[in-house]
């Protein structure tokens, strides 16, 4: 199974426990694995990126325009900011959450009005409001495993690997949540 | 074991197996984690030092006493320890000695992209590069073995891909060489002129034996293809070449980027119809390669500028790239920010309202450049903040000293703002310095200082008084002010312009990011007082935005700073449980 997969979203969403879960299960399907991200000051707030490919063999640990098997994105105008790093053929799963960047805040920009329409005509998008999911899960910040159980849909690995995943990835009393998260994702 | 680990924490991990027992760093990105890593073994001594000079010179001292050292950087900080370094290259070691630097190549998280082998060479020192964790953790126990046998500091490079990215390696058990006896020894430790000119002659024979393994040894290693082209490549390049090529291409790896072979090249050239090099930054193989006489195409193809990717590699040689799709709509930017509540944001709203010229240093105070608080003139490097203001006013004389100060965060003014301090007082400026103490060491992470009272473990340390420190330098002039309190800020800004001395504001308050921070409610909009007059935008604070003509306010972002509160002319703003 070779997949190229990025996790796109906001400085400060999660998006490190979420590539680190995936990192996790993938090692333990005895796949040879690379996750890339960048620390430092993209994390004030700023456009963050991370990417996880899988093989049996793989080499170049970030991915090109044109790459990415599958995008997750944690906020809809980073799945737009990404979106030619989308394979051919491959599907967008995104937050329909909305972050106005500060250039929008001081109007400078606008935010773009029905980006999830214009990507969807584009590319496949598979939108969910996992904000939502997340809350009724129990907590907000819930966002990035809610958004996993969407991504499991697209992958071959049972269920369960991915809980046991899970399990041994959060602090022990998050597991419950997250769990609940990863099946509200899974099933929406 | 197999385990996922990143490049830096591939580090740490090597330098526990290693028996390394003493580290001491300052923290940069991208090598911050090595040492925040390795801090985590508690066979290792680790330490925060004041700045990377410091740091190395820790190390040598270790060293000296017979352990094996480390000392981690990124590649501007080896500006700062150049000088132990080039001397070190001449007094070698007695326990084995490892420097990592980091280089950031597209600038991630940095003011330059500088490229690190240049000092190998200058140093006449060794130094590996990985391209993955997995030698990571192996050439970093490779370099105190070669440290030691050759008598030498080996500089580990490390790139931001290679630091970064999570990779697999296989963990062993740990094993420390038994402490070697301490001995004097002038000839080989005091470097003045008549011993040194001894040590010299060492240092080229080292190179000449360095040379020699570089030939043999198997950080080196040859990858025959089946077809007819030859690339000679090393670190995050030979993944983006092998990515492209798999065996297609035969390719000259090098690990060790300082001393380069000489036959071997020769070999690999002779069996390859035509002959590449793939580098990222500057052509310092292509040079090296060249000088041998050998035709080779490099940065023709390549720029020395940013980061390489796959797809660079693949359109340089000519070979298809991916399709992609594209939606036509513009996607603003989305740049990183001072966080709501930043305690840093109060005082460049004040400096900013007041169009005072402000030299600016590094950390996440940079950010203050950004709109709509455009607050610094300058960033050069750690600590010239303080240097420059008072090059400036010497330069500019009464003009400029009145509405000219610089900013310093409290970590950045122990590493280098402190000298430049004493400058100012010895050479009398008349300089207005203003030190943002958050009380941690913030863009890296949070990584403690010498002015916050805890050590890298989190333990009780002695606490540097900074009020102390620079009435202790000379300045009489010292106050410390809230960031939070805008009016205070302002009186106190003024105040030091005017006067005919030298001063000191320290502008207090810890970073909001701090678990011990205790956070006030969110504050909240009455929209019928808001008058749309967008005072509070002038923040630029994230949680702060214009909805349908009136302020709002993001209350899973706001911290009830209170900034937003004192600029609003109508009371439009409320705290938190109010309405």
């Amino acid at each position: 199974m070779n997949k190229s997969i990025m996790i796109v979203g906001v400085g400060g969403q999660g998006s490190l426990l979420a590539s680190k879960l995936l990192g996790k299960l993938l090692l333990s399907e005895g796949l040879d694995v690379k996750v890339s991200e960048v620390h430092g000051m993209s994390q004030r707030g700023g456009s963050v990126v991370t990417y996880v490919r899988c093989g049996q063999k793989v080499y170049s640990p970030v991915i090109d325009k044109g790459g990415a098997d599958c995008i997750v994105s944690f906020e809809k105008l980073e799945a737009a900011r990404w979106i030619e790093y989308l394979k051919k053929d491959g599907v967008i799963i995104t937050n329909t959450q909305q972050i106005d960047p500060m250039p929008v805040i001081t109007g400078a920009a606008e935010y773009p009005e029905n980006i999830l329409d214009e990507l969807s005509s584009k590319v496949k998008v598979d939108a969910l409001d996992a904000l939502s999911l997340a809350t009724e899960a129990g907590s907000a910040k819930a966002v990035n495993i809610v958004l996993m159980g969407r991504l499991a849909k697209y992958f071959d690995i049972s269920y369960d690997k991915w809980i046991s995943a899970i399990e041994t990835t959060v602090a022990e009393r998050f597991v419950e949540l997250n769990k609940k998260a990863f099946e509200l994702g899974y099933n929406y | 074991m197999k385990e996922l680990l990143i490049g830096n924490g591939a580090i740490a991990r090597g330098l526990y197996e290693a028996g390394c027992e003493i580290v001491s760093s300052y923290p940069g990105t991208p090598s911050t984690e090595i040492t925040e890593l390795a801090a985590k073994f508690d066979d290792i001594y680790c330490e925060w030092a004041p700045n990377e000079k410091v740091a190395m010179e820790v190390a040598f001292g270790a060293s000296l006493r017979g352990k094996r050292a480390c000392c981690a950087m990124k590649h501007v900080g080896l500006n700062v320890a150049a000088d132990p370094l080039f001397t070190l290259s001449y007094t070698g070691v007695t326990g084995g000695l490892v420097i990592c630097v980091a280089d950031d190549p597209g600038m991630h998280s940095s003011q330059n992209e500088q490229d690190s082998r240049h000092y190998a060479i200058a140093a006449k020192v060794p130094m590996l590069e990985p391209s993955d964790s997995k030698e990571a953790l192996e050439f970093t126990k490779k370099a105190f073995e070669l440290s030691e046998e050759y008598d030498t500091p080996v500089i580990i490079k490390m790139c931001t891909r290679v630091a970064h990215s999570q990779s697999v390696v296989e963990l062993s058990e740990r094993v420390v060489p038994e402490m070697k006896p301490y001995e004097k020894n002038m000839q080989k430790y005091i470097m003045m002129p008549a011993m040194a000119k001894k040590r010299h002659p060492f240092v080229e024979e080292r190179t000449q034996k360095l040379t020699a393994l570089a030939e043999t040894s198997d950080l080196n290693r040859e990858e025959w293809g089946t077809g007819e082209i030859g690339i000679i490549t090393s670190s995050t390049s030979y993944q983006y070449v092998k990515e492209v090529f798999g065996n297609e291409a035969s390719v000259l790896k090098l690990g060790m980027i300082n001393p380069l072979p000489v036959e071997r090249i020769k070999n690999f050239a002779s069996k390859v119809k035509k002959l590449y090099i793939v580098e990222e930054l500057d052509g310092i193989i292509e040079a090296h390669v060249k000088n041998l006489g050998l035709q080779v195409e490099g940065k023709e193809m390549f720029s020395n500028i940013g980061e390489f990717s796959q797809s660079i590699v693949a359109e340089a040689f000519g070979k298809e790239i991916p399709a992609f799709d594209s939606i036509e709509t513009a996607v603003p930017m989305r740049p990183p920010v001072m966080c709501a509540g930043c305690p840093h944001r109060g005082m460049y709203y004040v400096l900013s309202k007041n169009k005072i010229t402000v030299l600016g240093d590094i950390g996440c105070y940079t950010l203050g450049a950004q709109a709509p608080l455009s607050a610094l003139d300058s960033t050069l490097c750690m600590g010239a903040s303080v240097s420059g203001l008072h090059g400036f006013n010497k330069a500019g004389g009464k003009e400029t000293e009145g509405k000219s100060v610089c900013v310093i965060g409290d970590s950045t003014f122990m590493h280098s703002g402190v000298t430049g301090l004493i400058n100012i007082a010895y050479n009398g400026s008349n300089s207005t310095v203003i030190i943002l103490d958050n009380s941690i060491t913030g863009m890296t992470g949070h990584q403690q200082n010498p002015t916050t009272g805890y050590n890298i473990k989190g333990d009780p340390a002695a606490k540097i008084d900074l009020e102390t420190l620079c009435k202790a330098v000379g300045i009489n002039r010292v106050r410390v002010v809230d960031p939070y309190n805008l009016a205070e800020c302002e009186a106190a800004v003024k105040e030091e312009l005017s006067v005919d001395e030298p001063s000191v504001i320290i502008s207090r308050r810890p970073c909001v990011l701090l678990k011990s921070v205790k956070l006030n409610p969110p504050v909240k909009v009455d929209r019928d007082k808001c008058k749309s007059c967008k005072m509070c935008m002038k923040l630029g604070c994230p949680a702060i935005s214009m909805h349908g003509g009136k302020a709002e306010i993001d209350k899973t972002l706001c911290v009830g700073c209170g900034v937003c509160e004192q600029l609003c002319k109508f009371d439009a703003i409320l705290e938190g449980g109010a309405l």
